[in-house]
């Protein structure tokens, strides 16, 4: 943007300080800086086990058999199966790891379909008004106060009628969360487009003749999408147990086609009554540890964003940046209900004046 | 702004318009906050049915491939599958509203009948898990938001984040694996022991609720019994619910314990323990109702796994079983009610708001 010529009115910090997470770490203390540093290794473990599934797994997701025959049933840990096997003969550590991947796969697809959508219907909806948006803004009320469970559910019922394949699944997985999650982009693009088409800027544009489209793509754009980041951490823990549940309730992917933890939890009900623990506990596991994970990033960087809920380091010099100015300067009342709109686009404003 | 008491316009001697555009009463609010909801039951409905007519009628998606070609045509034609959708949505809508959902297509009920049945068990799983919820949440919530930043805040924040990060069917078979089979203490799964459901649907005029008809009839050892096995269930969804509840308790506390009034009252030498649970809980109440109300959703979805982990014989576990069945019907009569249901709750919450706060009317 413009920001060139504006007179620098001081030295700009290294890159790294102010890039998203790194800047989170440098500014937490204390508690909070443990809660986001847990959730960055959890977080980056998952990745990491997505990423090296094919090396970290001894076996295949829906192996049975290797060269000294067929795996045992319900076979309790051991040296061979160090997570023991389930009661179709899989071996739970290489399910558990692959699971890692399919999560990763699902999430990836349905937060970047949602992002794309709900961005796009936000600023249509906020910029343009009139009746689009008072239609927009009912249907997205309507998805958003039902419970995401069963609008997941309608919506696998729609895509693949519950029949699953490998891509199949995790398409009917990631658009049923897509379409759960697009109301909350939708509600938060929409209230800044609101906010911002009364900006100076964007009437400057309008006067010098932008259309509306590069208006939506240029100017408000980049002002409205700032708190995006923060729901998308959220976002993606809540894509992990809508899949897990959509699984669990036997709407998830096929065992031979990939792993899944929600799947796997379904099956090991029964085993627990049993007595068999390994099958159901690590899939669990795994599910608790990841959400955690995200969870934490997500919250840190949420309270770190609100100056209600930072906590403050004792004897820490403040640094006089804009940032650190305009965040005191951020008005306080905003109740509780909206989290994800905090100060950061005063921030900005900072900088455009 | 608004009085609390109805005072005629002309009374307050201004003219009737003036008054209205200043924010009309509370009664109008009501109103017009009750004819909301057929609008938001409306657009749930449509959607849910046009959604699951897309990919093609119930018939088939139940039976295809079990029956030959000419059957499920005839068994389509009697239906009235085969004809316009518009002609089928409007009529849809109008048996909607006469309380006629159709029949189920695998075990041929009456859906009307089917919902009666199995959402008392829900209904009893939902309030037993609120139960929970508020008495381990709010007094929670109210101690990590004194401590803030101690030890307690910091044990309560990591049991509130892991109570997000559990499935609740997690939470569920571990329960039952410490509870049930390793420890023995509570039955595995079910509402009640064979012996006790056949006493207790034998009754004359039975409510459904299984621990309220064995109290009415009087009858000890099976109250017992129903509370034995509604133990688990409620906790496993009441704890997960219970951290929402003590993060949105917290969160709020904190917001009011910093008010110039507090800090009054704190100098007045009123009690830490009054402030935090009087002076500054109260002004926190209704941002923590109104978000209780959109957890009715959360809760929902929550009690249709907790069902399945449970075999608990509710809305939840018709559903996965109609599902699986491909009971698009029953499944379509499930979803409308639960929306109906999620409609309802958020105008009892809205009107609760108002009554507590009249600055929530416009």
């Amino acid at each position: 943007m413009s920001t060139q010529t504006l007179p620098q009115l001081e030295r700009r910090e290294p890159l790294w300080t102010r890039l998203p997470v790194l800047s989170h770490v440098r500014n937490s203390v204390g508690l909070q800086r443990g809660m986001l540093v847990t959730g960055l290794v959890l977080t980056g473990i998952f990745l990491l086990m997505a990423l090296l599934a094919p090396l970290v797994a001894p076996y295949g997701f829906s192996q049975i058999s290797d060269a000294g025959g067929n795996f045992p049933t319900q076979d309790p840990p051991g040296s061979k199966h160090i997570w023991g096997t389930t009661v179709g003969g899989f071996d739970v550590f290489s399910r558990v790891v692959w699971g890692a991947q399919t999560a990763v796969l699902v999430i990836v697809v349905a937060v970047a379909l949602s992002i794309f959508a709900g961005v796009a219907l936000g600023l249509a909806s906020g910029y343009f008004g009139g009746w689009l948006d008072r239609v927009l803004v009912v249907i997205a009320d309507a998805v958003y106060a039902f419970p995401s469970l069963l609008v997941a559910i309608v919506m696998s019922i729609v895509i693949s009628h519950g029949q699953s394949s490998l891509w199949g699944g995790i398409l009917a997985a990631a658009i049923s969360i897509t379409v759960v999650f697009i109301p909350q982009y939708f509600r938060v693009v929409r209230a800044e487009a609101i906010r911002l088409k009364a900006e100076p800027f964007v009437e400057s544009a309008k006067v010098l003749g932008a259309s509306s489209w590069r208006i939506m793509a240029r100017h408000i754009f980049r002002n409205a999408t700032r708190s995006i980041p923060l729901i998308f951490t959220l976002n993606a823990s809540e894509a992990i147990l809508t899949l897990a549940g959509l699984g669990f309730l036997g709407f998830g992917i096929e065992p031979t086609s990939a792993a899944e933890w929600g799947f796997d939890l379904n099956k090991a009900i029964s085993d627990v009554t049993a007595g068999i623990w390994w099958t159901g506990v690590f899939p669990g596991l795994a599910i608790v540890l990841t959400v955690l994970g995200l969870t934490l990033v997500g919250e840190s960087m949420n309270d770190l964003a609100d100056s209600r809920l930072r906590t403050r380091g004792r004897g820490r010099k403040q640094r006089a940046t804009t940032a650190g100015a305009s965040r005191n300067e951020a008005p306080a009342p905003a109740p509780y209900e909206a989290p994800a709109q905090h100060e950061a686009p005063a921030q900005h404003e900072g900088g455009q004046a | 702004m608004t009085a609390l008491t109805e005072t005629p316009p002309e009374a307050a001697g201004l003219p009737a318009p003036a008054a209205k555009r200043k924010g009309g009463g509370l009664a109008t609010y009501l109103i017009i906050r009750f004819l909301l909801i057929f609008p938001t039951i409306l657009i749930l409905v449509t959607m849910v049915f046009f959604l699951m007519r897309i990919t093609g009628d119930p018939i088939t998606a139940a039976l295809g491939g079990r029956l030959p070609a000419d059957q499920l045509a005839q068994r389509i034609h009697e239906a009235g599958y085969d004809r316009p959708i518009l002609v089928q949505y409007f009529e849809y809508l109008g048996q909607i509203f006469t309380g006629n959902f159709g029949r189920t297509i695998s075990d041929n009920r009456a859906v009307t009948e089917m919902l009666a049945t199995f959402g008392s068990a829900t209904l009893e799983l939902a309030v037993n898990a609120v139960v929970v919820a508020l008495v381990v949440g709010i007094p929670l919530g109210m101690l990590a938001a004194h401590r803030r930043d101690k030890t307690p805040d910091a044990v309560l924040r990591i049991f509130a984040i892991l109570s997000y990060a559990t499935p609740v069917f997690f939470a569920g078979l571990l329960l039952k694996l410490v509870f049930s089979v390793w420890l023995g203490w509570l039955p595995v799964a079910g509402r009640a022991s064979t012996s006790t459901e056949i006493a207790l649907t034998s009754l004359a005029s039975p409510t459904g609720i299984y621990w309220l008809d064995a109290l009415r009839s009087g009858n000890l050892a099976a109250f017992w019994d129903v509370e034995s096995h509604a133990i688990l269930p409620a906790l496993a969804l009441g704890l997960l619910t219970a951290g929402v509840f003590l993060r949105l308790v917290r969160t709020n506390l904190i917001g009011t314990l910093g008010r110039d009034y507090v800090e009054a009252g704190r100098s007045r030498g009123v009690s830490e323990f009054r402030l935090v649970t009087r002076h500054a809980y109260k002004p926190a109440l209704i941002p923590i109702i109104t978000v209780m109300g959109l957890q009715i959703a959360l809760l929902l979805g929550g009690a249709v796994l907790t069902e399945t982990t449970f075999e608990w014989k509710g809305l939840g576990f018709q559903l996965a079983q109609y599902l699986t069945a491909r009971d698009f019907v029953a499944v379509q009569g499930i979803v409308v009610l639960l929306a109906v249901i999620v409609a309802v709750t958020n105008f009892i919450v809205d009107v609760v708001a108002a009554l507590i706060d009249p600055r929530v009317r416009y």
